[in-house]
C-alpha cells in the first residue's frame, strides 16, 4: 500500500474511533469507566486502542454480526443455565456480548496480589475455624461470627487435624470501588461455579472475534487448568501415584449442571453424583460397572450440608452417608473441605484487616465493601439508620441479599424487624459504584455496569489466579442487578500482556510417567444405566416414528380407495402402534369400532400428548432427559444433536401441531434421530459405555420387531391381505428394498420370517440383534474373575440359547397355519420364546450392573422419655 | 452410686437391608460427677467396620457399617457407671444474680468462657420462638440469683406442663409444646433451653438414663427403664449444673449421662442411613441396676 493510502486508512480509522469515543462517552453514567480515562470522556486508556479501532472500523452490520455468532456458537456447544421455578424446566442458553472485558497488565497485577492474599488468609480462617478456633479465643473474631452461621457444621470440627485440604477453588466478585480500584464484594468458598463458563465463553471468544484475539496478545486460561489438574493430584499426598478423582455433582437439575459435565469432560474426571458413591470400611468406592473402585479425592460440587445424610442434612439425596467418617479417618480428600462455607460469609469483612495484621504482618491488599455485622449494637444501630443506602446481606445465604433503597416503606420496616429480632444473622454492606464497560447493543458499542468473577486454585501452598474470569454486565444502562438467575449477560475477560502467551496442553507430560499408569475413567452404574435407557428410547423413538409414518401412508391409501383389504392391514397397523408404545386400550380396545372410524384423534395423541405415557413425545423427552443426565458422556457434535432433539420437544410442545402437520414432524424427527443415531456409531468410542448403549437399541428393536411380526404375521387372512401387511411390515423396518430385491418373485410371509426373524446378517431381523447382544455382553467387565465360575453369565446364557433356538427354526414350519383359527402357532410361540427370554436379559443386566442405583433412607431415630 | 447399664436397640426390617452407615452415642462420659469405668458394644449382624472417636461437644460417638444384607439389626450397650453424688447445697451457697452472670458471660475474655457462648444462641431444635422469653422471665426477676431462679423455672415446667408421651413426636415443633404445655423429657428440656437462651443465659441439652425405683414390695422389671434427658446451665463460678424438669429434681446420684450438645439433634443416641429395608420397627429396651 502507497504510505499516502496508508496514512489516509489511518486517518480514517481515527476519525472512526473518535466517533465511537464520542458516542460512547455521551452515555456513560457513572464515575469510572473500563475503557476512558477518567476526568476525560474522550481519553480512551491505551489498552483498549487497539480493539475499539478494529471495531470502529466494522460497520453496524457486521458487529451485529458477531452478536449473532456469538449467541449462536454458545447455543451450538450447548452452554447453558438451569433456571429455577422454570415451568418448563428447561435451561437458558447462556447470553454472551462479544465485546471483551480488558484489563492492563498492571491493574491485573494488583488484583492478583490482593486476591492471592485473601485467599491464603481465607484458607487459615477455615483451618482455625474448624481446628484450635484461636480467632475466636484470641478475640480477633466474635464467636457469634462462627457459632450463628448456618453453615458451621460441629460434625467436622477438627476433620483436619492431620491433612489439611485447603480451600481449593477460591472465587472472589470484584467491582470497582469509589476510589476506581478493584474491591471484593462476595467471597465464595464451599463449590464456587463459573471457571467452565469462563473457560467455555473465551472458546467461543476465539471464534467469534478471532482476528481481534489473535491481534492482541491475550494471557490463556488453559494454564489455570492445569495446575488445578496438578494440584488436586498433588492433594492426596504420596500415598500413589495415580489417585482416583472424581467430579460430584447434585445432578442435571442443578443450575450448573452444565459446567460440572463440561469441566469434567475436560479435566478428565468422572462425573458423579452421591448415589455413585459408596462409603465402605470408611472409604469412599466408586459403583461403576466394573464393581467397586476406590475414589482418593472427591471435588465436589454439592453444597457442604448437602454432602452426607449421615452426619449433615438428614433429608439431603444428594450426598454420600458416610462421607465425613472417610475424611475423618483420612480415607478421602474432599475439596473445597466441607463446611467451608463458613469463610464466605460477609460478616468477616470488618474484622479481616486486624486478622491479616496479627496472623501475616500485612495490611490488606484487596480492599472490600465496607460491612457492618448487626451482632455488635454500634454498628447494628448503623446498619438500620442507614437501611436505605446499604446492601443487606444474611451471613449465611439464609436470606436474600436485599438492596434496602429498592424496597418499599413497608418492606424496609420488615426487615428492620427482621434485623431486631435476629441481629447476629445480618450484615449491612456498603454498595460499589462499579463501572461501566462497552457492550454491543443493537450495534452500538454501549456503556453497561459491570462485576467481574475471578477464579483461584490452591497450588504448592499458595494461590493462583486464572489470568481471566467470568465477567457479567447489566441488562440495560440503570440496572444494577447483575445475576445469571435474572438474565445478566456474560463476556471474555482479556488479561493483556507484553509476552505472548504459550498455549498449555491438558494432555499429561508424556515423560512424566503417568500415562503409564493411565487411570482408565470407570462407567458408574447409574451414569451405565441412563445409557441403557437412552439407546432403548433412542430406538423406541425411531421404531415408533417410522410406524407412525406407515399409517400415516396407509390411512390416506385407504382414504382414497376405500379398499377392504387396506382396511384390514390399516387395522393391524393401528393396532400395532398401540402395542409398540404401550398406549392401551387405544387400537386394541375390543369392540371399539369408532376409534378406527376416525382413528385421527388416537393418532395425534399417540404422536403428540405428554400425557400420555409411551407417546413419541414423551419418549422422545425421556431420551432428552436420559442423555441430560450423563451430559458428560456425548461430544460436542453429539450433543448438539441431542439439543436439537430438546428443541423439537419444545417446539411441538409450544405449538400443539395438527393431525396434517404430523407429516412434517415426523421428517424433522427422524432426521435427528438418525444423526443421533449414527453420531454415537461414528463417534462414540467402543467402550463399556456406549456397549450399554447399544444394548439397548439392540433389545429395544428385538423387541419392536417381536411385536410387529406377531401383529402382522401371526395369522393369515388370504393371500392379499398378507401381502400388504408383509409391504408394511418391510417398509416400517426399513426393510423393503432389500425384500423386494431378495425375494422378487417369491414373496411370502416365510420368505418375510426369514429375513426378519431368522437372517442373522440382515441388521433389522431379530437374529441379528441376539448376535450383537451376545458380542455387547461379552466386551462388558465380569465383576467375578476366578475359574471356577462358570464361562458364560446368566444372560450369556439366555442369549445362548435364543440363537440356537432361532438357528434351529425351520421357516417352512414357522409359518405353517392353524386350520381352525388362521393363526400360526409356531411363530406365535417362537416369538413369545424369544420375547420372555429378551425380558429375562434385560432384568439380569440391570441386576448385575445397575443395581446399585438406589438411595439411602433415615432410620427411624428412637425418642427419648419415650415408655 | 455404681450402674450396670444396659441398652438395647433393635430394627426389625420388611425387606433386606444391604448396607447401612450408623453413628452412635451410648458411651457415658466421665467428667466430675461420673466416671465411666466400662462400656461395650454388642452388634448383631457383626459390623464390618466399627470406629469411635470424639465430637465436638466432648462426646464419646461410635461409627459402625453393616455391609453384608440383614433383615434384622441388634445394637446393645452395656455401660458400667460410676456416678458421683453431688453437693447441692454448695451450688446454692455461692449463687449469684442471673442477669450479672449474663453480663459477666458475654464481657469475657476468658477462653472457657468465650466458647460456651456457642450455647447461648438457638440451635436447630431450639428455635427462637414467641413467647418463651416471657415465660422465663417469670423465674428470672432481676437480680434473682441464677440457681434459685433456674430451680424456680424447672419447677414451673414440671407444674404446668402434662408428661404425655401420646403428644410428641420426634418433630414436634417447641411452639407447640409451650402453646399446649404437654411433652416428654425431651420437649421439657428444650423448653428450658430455649427460656434460658432467651435471656442470653448458656444452656445445654444432657441425654442418658435415670434409675427408677418400683414401689414398695415389686419386683423391677427387666427392661423397663428409658433413655431420659435433662439440661444445664453453665455459671462462670459452678460450671456446668443440671436440672431434671421432668422429675423436678437437681440430679444427685441417680441420673447417669450419656452425651451433651445444643440440642437433641447433636445427640441422638442412634442414627444410620439403611439402603433396601422397606419399613421397619423399633424397639428399645433400657435396663438401669445397681451394682
Amino acid at each position: 500500500m502507497p504510505s499516502q493510502a496508508k496514512r489516509e486508512a489511518a486517518q480514517d480509522d481515527h476519525a472512526k474511533l473518535e466517533a465511537l469515543l464520542y458516542q460512547y462517552g455521551k452515555s456513560v453514567r457513572i464515575a469510572h469507566d473500563e475503557m476512558l480515562a477518567s476526568g476525560d470522556e474522550h481519553l480512551i486508556k491505551p489498552h483498549w486502542i487497539p480493539l475499539m479501532r478494529a471495531l470502529g472500523r466494522s460497520a453496524p452490520e457486521e458487529l451485529e454480526h458477531k452478536n449473532h455468532e456469538a449467541r449462536r456458537v454458545m447455543r451450538e456447544s450447548g452452554v447453558t443455565y438451569n433456571v429455577y421455578n422454570d415451568p418448563e424446566g428447561r435451561s437458558r442458553a447462556w447470553q454472551l456480548d462479544p465485546v471483551p472485558m480488558l484489563m492492563s497488565q498492571e491493574d491485573w497485577a494488583t488484583i492478583e496480589s490482593g486476591l492471592v492474599q485473601r485467599a491464603e488468609l481465607i484458607n487459615l480462617i477455615f483451618h482455625d475455624l474448624y481446628g484450635k478456633q484461636r480467632l475466636l479465643k484470641e478475640g480477633l473474631l466474635p464467636a457469634e461470627i462462627l457459632y450463628a452461621h448456618q453453615g458451621f457444621h460441629r460434625a467436622c470440627v477438627g476433620l483436619y487435624e492431620n491433612a489439611k485440604p485447603p480451600i481449593f477453588n477460591y472465587t472472589a466478585d470484584l467491582a470497582r470501588g469509589p476510589d476506581g480500584k478493584m474491591w471484593v464484594f462476595s467471597d465464595r468458598t464451599q463449590a464456587p461455579s463459573g471457571s467452565g463458563y469462563a473457560l467455555e465463553t473465551r472458546i467461543a471468544m476465539s471464534r467469534v472475534m478471532a482476528s481481534e484475539f489473535r491481534a492482541s496478545q491475550v494471557r490463556r486460561l488453559s494454564h489455570y487448568f492445569r495446575t488445578m489438574r496438578g494440584a488436586l493430584a498433588e492433594l492426596h499426598g504420596d500415598r500413589y501415584d495415580d489417585p482416583r478423582i472424581v467430579l460430584m455433582t447434585p445432578g442435571p437439575l442443578n443450575e450448573t449442571y452444565f459446567e460440572h459435565a463440561y469441566l469434567s469432560s475436560y479435566l478428565g474426571y468422572t462425573l458423579v453424583q452421591g448415589a455413585d458413591l459408596t462409603v465402605r470400611d470408611s472409604k469412599v468406592w466408586l459403583k461403576s460397572i466394573d464393581g467397586l473402585s476406590q475414589v482418593d479425592i472427591i471435588l465436589r460440587r454439592v453444597d457442604d450440608s448437602f454432602c452426607d445424610p449421615l452426619e449433615l442434612r438428614e433429608d439431603s439425596h444428594l450426598g454420600v452417608p458416610g462421607l465425613v467418617q472417610a475424611v475423618r479417618e483420612g480415607n478421602v480428600t474432599v475439596v473445597n473441605p466441607l463446611g467451608s462455607s463458613v469463610v464466605e460469609s460477609p460478616a468477616l469483612y470488618p474484622f479481616l484487616a486486624n486478622i491479616a495484621k496479627a496472623w501475616l504482618g500485612e495490611d490488606l491488599k484487596m480492599p472490600c465493601a465496607a460491612s457492618w455485622w448487626c451482632g455488635q449494637k454500634k454498628e447494628r444501630d448503623y446498619v438500620l439508620a442507614n437501611l436505605d443506602k446499604l446492601v443487606i446481606k444474611s451471613i449465611d445465604r439464609s436470606a436474600c441479599t436485599v438492596f434496602g433503597g429498592s424496597l418499599s416503606r413497608l418492606e424496609r420496616e420488615e426487615l428492620r424487624a427482621r434485623i431486631e429480632a435476629n441481629p447476629l444473622q445480618f450484615v449491612g454492606q456498603e454498595r460499589l459504584a462499579c463501572s461501566s464497560t462497552p457492550a454491543l447493543v443493537n450495534g452500538q458499542i454501549t456503556p453497561r455496569r459491570v462485576l467481574l468473577r475471578s477464579f483461584l486454585v490452591a497450588s504448592e501452598g499458595s494461590y493462583s489466579l486464572m489470568p481471566g474470569g467470568l465477567t457479567r454486565i447489566a441488562p440495560d444502562n440503570d440496572s444494577f442487578l447483575i445475576t445469571n438467575q435474572s438474565g445478566g449477560i456474560s463476556k471474555d475477560t482479556w488479561v493483556l500482556t507484553d509476552q505472548p502467551d504459550r498455549q498449555a496442553s491438558l494432555l499429561p507430560d508424556p515423560n512424566s510417567g503417568s500415562l503409564q499408569a493411565g487411570t482408565e475413567t470407570l462407567l458408574p452404574s447409574r451414569s451405565a444405566e441412563n445409557l441403557f435407557w437412552v439407546g432403548r428410547y433412542a430406538e423406541r423413538s425411531e421404531g415408533v416414528v417410522r410406524l407412525l409414518r406407515t399409517v400415516l401412508q396407509k390411512l390416506s391409501d385407504y382414504d382414497e380407495y376405500r379398499d377392504a383389504t387396506d382396511q384390514a392391514c390399516l387395522r393391524k397397523m393401528l393396532s400395532s402402534l398401540t402395542h409398540m408404545t404401550e398406549t392401551f386400550p387405544g387400537f386394541v380396545e375390543p369392540d371399539n369400532e369408532e376409534i378406527f372410524e376416525r382413528p385421527e384423534k388416537e393418532i395425534h395423541a399417540v404422536a403428540f400428548s405428554m400425557e400420555k405415557p409411551g407417546s413419541l413425545i414423551s419418549t422422545l423427552n425421556a431420551l432428552f432427559y436420559g442423555a441430560f443426565n450423563v451430559r458428560d458422556l456425548w461430544s460436542a457434535d453429539t450433543w448438539r444433536i441431542i439439543d436439537d432433539i430438546g428443541e423439537l420437544i419444545s417446539g411441538m410442545r409450544a405449538q400443539k401441531p395438527s393431525f396434517f402437520n404430523l407429516h412434517n414432524h415426523i421428517d424433522t424427527i427422524i432426521d435427528a434421530l438418525m444423526a443421533f443415531s449414527g453420531l454415537t456409531q461414528e463417534s462414540m468410542s467402543h467402550e463399556s459405555g456406549w456397549f450399554m448403549f447399544d444394548l439397548g437399541k439392540r433389545l429395544e428393536r428385538a423387541l419392536q420387531v417381536i411385536k410387529l411380526v406377531r401383529n402382522l404375521l401371526g395369522d393369515f387372512n388370504g393371500p392379499l391381505e398378507e401381502q400388504l401387511n408383509i409391504e408394511a411390515l418391510m417398509s416400517s423396518q426399513e426393510s423393503l428394498m432389500t425384500y423386494r430385491r431378495r425375494y422378487r418373485l417369491a414373496s411370502s410371509a416365510m420368505a418375510a420370517c426369514s429375513l426378519l426373524v431368522l437372517d442373522e446378517n440382515h441388521p433389522r431381523s431379530i437374529a441379528y440383534q441376539i448376535l450383537k447382544l451376545q458380542d455387547h455382553c461379552a466386551h462388558l467387565p465380569r465383576q467375578v474373575k476366578t475359574v471356577f465360575t462358570a464361562h458364560l453369565n446368566d444372560e450369556e446364557k439366555t442369549l445362548l440359547h435364543v440363537r440356537t433356538v432361532l438357528q434351529l427354526a425351520e421357516p417352512d414350519k414357522l409359518v405353517a397355519c392353524d386350520e381352525t383359527d388362521n393363526t400360526r402357532p409356531a411363530l406365535l410361540a417362537l416369538l413369545n420364546e424369544v420375547e420372555s427370554a429378551l425380558l429375562s436379559v434385560s432384568v439380569e443386566i440391570s441386576h448385575r450392573y445397575f443395581s446399585h442405583t438406589d438411595y439411602g433412607r433415615q432410620l427411624a431415630p428412637q425418642l427419648t422419655g419415650e415408655e | 452410686m455404681h450402674y450396670r447399664v444396659s441398652h438395647t436397640t433393635r430394627y426389625t426390617y420388611e425387606s433386606t437391608v444391604t448396607v447401612c452407615q450408623n453413628i452412635a452415642r451410648l458411651t457415658p462420659y466421665s467428667n466430675h460427677n461420673q466416671r465411666c469405668l466400662k462400656s461395650f458394644f454388642n452388634i448383631d449382624p457383626a459390623p464390618q467396620c466399627m470406629r469411635s472417636y470424639m465430637d465436638a461437644f466432648g462426646n464419646q460417638v461410635t461409627y459402625f457399617e453393616i455391609s453384608r444384607p440383614h433383615q434384622e439389626l441388634t445394637i446393645t450397650v452395656v455401660s458400667e457407671v460410676e456416678v458421683k453424688n453431688q453437693s447441692q447445697q454448695e451450688l446454692f451457697k455461692t449463687d449469684v444474680p442471673w442477669d450479672r452472670l449474663r453480663d459477666q458471660i458475654r464481657a469475657s475474655r476468658d477462653e472457657r468462657t468465650i466458647m460456651v457462648r456457642d450455647y447461648c444462641l438457638p440451635s436447630p431444635l431450639v428455635p427462637i420462638i414467641a413467647g418463651v422469653q416471657e415465660y422465663a422471665l417469670q423465674s428470672f426477676l432481676p437480680g434473682r440469683p441464677l440457681m434459685e431462679a433456674t430451680r424456680d423455672l424447672m419447677q414451673r415446667i414440671f407444674t404446668e406442663f402434662k408428661y404425655d408421651p401420646s403428644f410428641t413426636t420426634i418433630s414436634t415443633p417447641l411452639q407447640d409444646v409451650l402453646q399446649h404445655r404437654k411433652g416428654v423429657c425431651q420437649d421439657f428440656s428444650h423448653l428450658a433451653l430455649a427460656s434460658l437462651r432467651s435471656l442470653g443465659l448458656p444452656a445445654r441439652y444432657v441425654s442418658g438414663y435415670i434409675e427408677t425405683i418400683p414401689p414398695e414390695g415389686e419386683e423391677k422389671m427387666q427392661g423397663s427403664d428409658a433413655s431420659h434427658a435433662w439440661f444445664s446451665v453453665y455459671s462462670p463460678n459452678n460450671g456446668w449444673v443440671e436440672f431434671d424438669p421432668t422429675n423436678n429434681l437437681v440430679p444427685d446420684d441417680q441420673h447417669i449421662s450419656l452425651a451433651q450438645g445444643r440440642d437433641f439433634a447433636d445427640v441422638t443416641p442412634l442414627k444410620g442411613v439403611i439402603f433396601g429395608g422397606g419399613k421397619h420397627e423399633l424397639d428399645v429396651a433400657v435396663d438401669v441396676r445397681r451394682e
